[in-house]
């Protein structure tokens, strides 16, 4: 089936096959940040953004994306790093193999919270599942890096 | 995985009825529940480019349009104040901010899973399905009939007043529900809906008038009623056991379920 | 602070920012796109004999490259558990076998081009069972009719008291003192039964593995493993090839917790690479590494205490029915934790005795998870002494200082070892004031049906395996005096790269990021048994000071032409130059490396040294939960889990805290809800994680981790170890508090709400 997407700002059309899953398209594409963890959408490690909202790219199929931005963190470098410092100035990234969906739901959290409380950020991302760090780390890392951007917005 | 043959947008309803009769053609929503089965499918028809992602108000109801994600309808301002918060606790504790994203209010009434949250929060509201060929029809009748190949294209809440409360008991916060529990003090009555049970939520109406004129009871008639409410309640439904707790200690929690919904309710006055 | 540079500071792990920004560095993200998809047929029934089986219509499916059924592979007997030559699990597998000994045990294997093709594939093999009574309870599985294992070619390589005609995969007894005698003179001989499930590691990277034929005709495996070394042997005996044709390379992977401390998969994919020639690859799915995986050994624990009026514990006698599973491994070693990690925590019992069997069932077969059979033990323990604590009417804490073990003493239940360094009174001191205990215990009515209350357990766990395991690192200088460490341990997202490294920058005089750390793969790594038991820090960390030492005084020997030195106690380095101490006379590191790689003078400026140690110090810990239990649901909430750990020195704070406060989530997840069922034919329920479900982080409370560090002289730094100790206090300390919140005591896990209202109905009754 012909396919018009846009993957991190960039335009592909491509002809595929009308089952393919979005998650293993996506990887095909070269981004490789894009995880599975389970195959029934419990992980949340395939997060990815669909027009800016973060959905599972194991769970929609591909061809729902037609027409549609589609941003992982391969788009979202410089956003990854500044948060990722504060993660790994925790040592939270660990095994680092939930990392890019978790980034991913943070930064769609930062997006979509004003100035949220510790038990709305719990509740925001509790989708992403970790087996390393016990989330506690992971939240000391968040509530830093939020109020450091909140700092920064002050200064403007 | 989603296996099929062809994936088809379709361009008017109609057109996704006609695809639909076909026994090898399935609709797609969010794909949560279809991406599970390993069945190979003829087509998938897809309904996110017919306008049914839309939350219409108006004075008499709110029009959910089947499309129309979770997440859509835990952020409505509109349906949680009607429904005092009772929709975004519904859905609150379902796998996580980017599953209910994708996943849609049609594709979970529809599915009328015996576990569904959702299912049991819109019960006990004055609310309809309308469906396709079937036309209008109240969700707690349509949730006991057989799946078919007509199409869910709204789910109606009738704005009629209504005081009411959900809760559920879970053994882990985004696990299953172990038991659903939804209650309204509606203009035609008291109702309840209880689900995962772990069969598919049922609406019952508070036929001996348990509750009648709790509003206006002394503190202590509100405790006597509203425990024996819970009893009477709870002992209207059958249980059963699953990987998540036994018949009777569904039955025990609706019965705490009930009483402390309904005990919210009134307190909030 | 730290008197160091880099040991016990926060250092960056090494490879943190490539993951932040989700670099490709995974198995699956560096396997090349042509890859022949991998992908099993599996078993129905628990216990069968395959009659027939026909792949002719699977072969005809455009794209399949192979179809191999057991018809195809050696008859020679092996185990993938990752442990020492000879490992103490039994030979006991083939990579197919014509017995299918669980629901979801391999039948065949299919590779082809892509999964579509493949999954067709495995619909067309038709396969005529005889379909065998399986035996599914392991209380009844020691001398049983039903054999798991009749096979004549069934080897155990040590002496561990297995027996396959007896379903016995390991048996053994151990003692000191006169238990009988002990036992007499007690006021007080408290006796229970205590139950642990079998749990998923439930690593976010499930199992996965690629391989291909090499420019030399050899066959190179890169997989997601916490032990390629171990992996190289395995499949030397699976294939039945040399070892020498073997190459294994571990990238980053995700996650491990003991679940790649068995070679779970790599050999599939390394058998269709071996006969077609091809690259192969396999990803298990989530639901393959719920159901055909390595998880926590199912326990039944009997324990016999006797005690005195006044709580001083006399004798203990525990007993340990262990559930392997339809295979045997880490069976026989898993077991021995039990006992031998919770006996001695109570080391002023005057006798003990400590006896077990682990038997065969047709259930999936078991393996390593972080703890590796000691949080079975403690849980029993640690439940059993709260509850002689109350039947002495003696406060829990108190019990334990009465009773438990100190620096310097000889710790007979766990060989005889010694407790060079033990903070554990410390720890307890710590945690009391850190969770209120003597204002919160043993609990408060909320007044809104609910009540709080506290718990505590200790806990010790090893560092490593007592003169076995082995550890080596090469440390090479390069030009401009950089250094390259090379590592055979696994780094599974723990941070040992880092860790080592920073150890070497301190005994180097350098920064961590002067040193380049390579690992593993196993043509090019020095030896390293692998990242198991507890040991990269303290047995691969002392390889490194080692190494180091080695390393500093061939620089001294190549320097002494440089400084005019023949003595080198006159010659000092300091990380940048080597001095002569005498005279002043300096040489720079990097013109001793340009000089090393120059044709005159050249020489190599490497190291490389092994370690193993006779003893396993014991790290300690105390945990303490406060719960707030419903009284009408038994619904548990975590409140607060507050937790002192003694790991000796503490190499990075950040790492350790972290370890930390990941097992206690773990812990927490087998405490409360963590379960691998099967329905009554053995097939597990628990298949997805949407039916086993793990702690998220709206299940989690306020944790808090404070380290009381003691210094263990055998370990480099003064460091012992910290990953594994920690998963064991939560399911004891959890159980005691929500007995003193309601009265109920779980002495089976989990300890889910319906268990809880269950027993406070029994209490009312």
């Amino acid at each position: 089936m012909e396919i018009k997407l846009w993957i991190n700002g960039k335009l592909i059309k491509d002809n595929v096959e009308p089952d393919t899953p979005m998650l293993e398209y996506l990887r095909s594409k070269g981004c490789y940040s894009v995880k599975r963890g389970c195959e029934t959408s419990n992980c949340g490690l395939c997060t990815v953004w669909l027009e800016d909202k973060p959905i599972l790219s194991c769970t929609l199929p591909l061809m729902r994306a037609d027409g549609k931005h589609i941003t992982t963190l391969e788009g979202l470098q410089s956003e990854a790093e500044e948060f990722g410092a504060f993660l790994a100035d925790e040592g939270a990234e660990q095994c680092g193999f939930c990392n890019s969906g978790f980034i991913m739901n943070v930064l769609a959290m930062k997006r979509e919270l004003n100035d949220p409380t510790e038990e709305e950020i719990k509740e925001y991302l509790t989708g992403n599942l970790c087996r390393c760090t016990g989330y506690v780390g992971q939240l000391r890392a968040i509530k830093k890096y939020l109020k450091s951007v909140k700092g920064d917005l002050g200064n403007e | 995985m989603l296996r099929c043959n062809d994936y088809i947008f379709a361009e008017s309803l109609d057109e996704a009825y006609a695809l639909n009769r076909k026994k090898s053609a399935a609709i797609v929503g969010g794909c949560g529940w279809l991406k599970l089965g390993s069945r190979q499918w003829g087509s998938v028809i897809d309904l996110s480019r017919l306008g049914l992602d839309k939350i219409t108000e108006t004075d008499e109801a709110f029009t959910i349009g089947a499309m129309v994600t979770l997440r859509d309808i835990e952020k409505h301002e509109g349906l949680n104040a009607y429904t005092n918060g009772a929709i975004k606790e519904s859905v609150r504790h379902i796998v996580g901010t980017q599953f209910r994203n994708t996943v849609t209010v049609g594709g979970s009434i529809f599915g009328r899973f015996g576990f569904s949250d959702v299912l049991t929060v819109f019960m006990v509201t004055d609310s309809f399905v309308e469906l396709y060929k079937g036309g209008v029809i109240p969700l707690h009748e349509f949730a006991k009939l057989h799946y078919d190949d007509d199409i869910l294209v709204n789910v109606i809440v009738k704005k009629n007043p209504l005081k009411m409360a959900y809760s559920s008991f879970r053994n882990q916060q985004t696990d299953f529900p172990v038991l659903t529990f939804a209650h309204a003090f509606r203009e035609d009555g008291a109702f309840s809906v209880i689900g995962a049970r772990p069969s598919r939520a049922e609406l019952k109406r508070d036929e001996e008038n348990i509750l009648k004129d709790i509003f206006s009871k002394s503190q202590d008639e509100v405790i006597e009623a509203i425990n024996a409410y819970a009893l009477w309640i709870s002992s209207q439904y059958t249980y059963e056991s699953n990987l998540r707790a036994s018949a009777d200690y569904r039955r025990h929690i609706a019965e705490v379920l009930a009483r402390r919904t309904v005990t919210a309710i009134v307190d909030k006055g | 602070m730290s008197e160091y540079k880099n040991v016990s500071r926060p250092v960056r792990k090494k490879d943190a920012m490539a993951l932040v920004t989700g670099k490709p560095v995974y198995t699956d993200d560096l396997a090349p796109a042509d890859c022949l998809v991998v992908k099993l047929l599996r078993s129905p029934h628990a216990h069968a004999l395959i009659e027939d089986i026909d792949i002719s219509a699977a072969m005809k499916v455009p794209g399949i490259e192979a179809v191999f059924t057991y018809k195809d592979v050696p008859n020679e007997r092996f185990s993938i558990a990752g442990q020492t030559y000879p490992e103490a699990s039994p030979y006991d597998r083939l990579i197919l076998d014509k017995r299918v000994r669980f629901v979801d045990d391999a039948v065949a294997i299919v590779a082809g081009e892509n999964e579509k093709a493949v999954d067709k594939a495995l619909k067309l093999i038709k396969v005529k069972y005889d379909v065998l009574e399986p035996l599914l309870d392991f209380r009844k599985a020691k001398d049983n009719k039903i054999l798991v294992h009749p096979e004549d070619n069934w080897r155990s390589l040590c002496p561990v008291g297995a027996d396959n005609k007896r379903n016995l995969c390991a048996s053994e007894t151990s003692e000191h003192g006169d238990l009988e005698k002990a036992f007499a003179e007690s006021d007080v001989v408290f006796e229970n039964t205590y139950h642990t499930q079998a749990n998923q590691q439930a690593m976010m990277e499930t199992f996965r593995a690629y391989s291909y034929m090499d420019t030399y005709g050899r066959l190179n495996v890169v997989t997601s493993t916490q032990i390629p070394f171990h992996v190289r042997r395995i499949l030397s005996n699976a294939l039945c090839i040399p070892k020498s044709k073997i190459r294994v390379i571990k990238p980053r992977i995700g996650g491990g917790f003991g679940a790649k401390q068995t070679a779970v998969m790599e050999m599939y994919p390394a058998l269709v690479t071996y006969k077609t020639g091809k690259k192969a690859k396999m990803i298990y799915t989530r639901q393959e590494s719920q159901t055909a995986s390595s998880p926590r050994h199912e326990m039944e624990i009997k324990l016999k205490i006797g005690a005195m009026r006044d709580g001083t514990i006399k004798a203990i006698d525990m007993y340990t029915l262990s559930n392997s599973g339809a295979f045997g491994e880490h069976g026989p070693t898993t077991v021995g934790l039990s006992g031998h990690k919770s006996i001695p925590l109570y080391n002023r019992a005057e006798a003990y005795r400590f006896v077990y069997d682990v038997v065969y069932t047709n259930y999936m077969a078991a393996g390593a998870y972080r703890g590796y059979g000691a949080p079975q033990g403690m849980f029993a323990m640690e439940s059993a002494i709260d509850e002689l604590s109350h039947i002495l009417n003696i406060d829990p804490i108190e019990i334990r200082e009465k009773n438990m073990v100190r620096e310097g003493d000889t710790m007979n239940a766990y060989y005889g070892e010694p407790a060079n360094s033990c903070a554990l009174d410390r720890c307890l001191d710590r945690a009391r004031k850190l969770m209120d205990w003597d204002s919160k215990y043993p609990s408060k009515d909320m007044g809104n049906g609910k009540v709080r209350a506290v718990g505590m357990a200790m806990a010790m766990q090893g560092s490593c395996i007592s003169s076995l395991d082995t550890g080596s690192v090469t440390l090479r200088v390069n030009d401009d005096g950089f250094y390259t460490l090379l590592i055979g341990a696994s780094d599974m997202g723990t941070g040992c790269d880092t860790i080592l490294a920073q150890m070497a920058a301190d005994c180097l005089c350098c920064d961590v990021d002067d040193i380049i750390v390579h690992g593993v793969d196993t043509d090019s790594s020095p030896y390293d048994s692998g990242s198991y038991a507890s040991s990269t820090t303290y047995i691969t960390g002392m390889a490194v000071v080692k190494t180091c030492e080695t390393l500093i005084a061939k620089l001294k020997h190549y320097a002494k032409p440089f400084l005019e030195c023949c003595n080198e106690e006159d010659m000092e380095f300091n990380g940048r130059e080597i001095i002569n101490t005498k005279t002043d006379k300096k040489v720079s590191l990097k013109d001793i490396a340009y000089s090393s790689q120059n044709n005159n003078d050249a020489e190599a400026l490497c190291a490389t040294e092994s370690h193993s140690s006779p003893i396993s110090p014991p790290p300690f810990m105390v945990g303490m939960a406060e719960v707030e239990v419903d009284k009408e649901t038994g619904k548990v909430e975590l409140i607060n889990y507050k937790a002192v750990v003694d790991c000796g020195t503490v190499i990075n704070p950040n790492l350790a805290r972290i370890q930390t406060e990941g097992g206690l989530v773990q812990g927490i997840g087998m405490a409360l809800y963590e379960d691998v069922v099967y329905n009554e034919k053995g097939g597990t329920l628990s298949n997805s994680l949407m039916q086993y479900k793990i702690p998220t982080r709206q299940d989690i409370c306020d944790i808090q981790v404070e380290f009381e560090p003691s210094y263990e002289p055998t370990g480099p730094f003064g460091a012992k170890s910290i990953g594994e100790i920690v998963i064991n206090t939560p399911p004891p300390a959890i159980a005691n508090a929500v007995y003193n919140a309601v009265g109920v005591r779980i002495r089976e896990l989990p300890i889910t709400p319906e268990k809880i209202y269950n027993g406070m109905k029994r209490n009312e009754d």
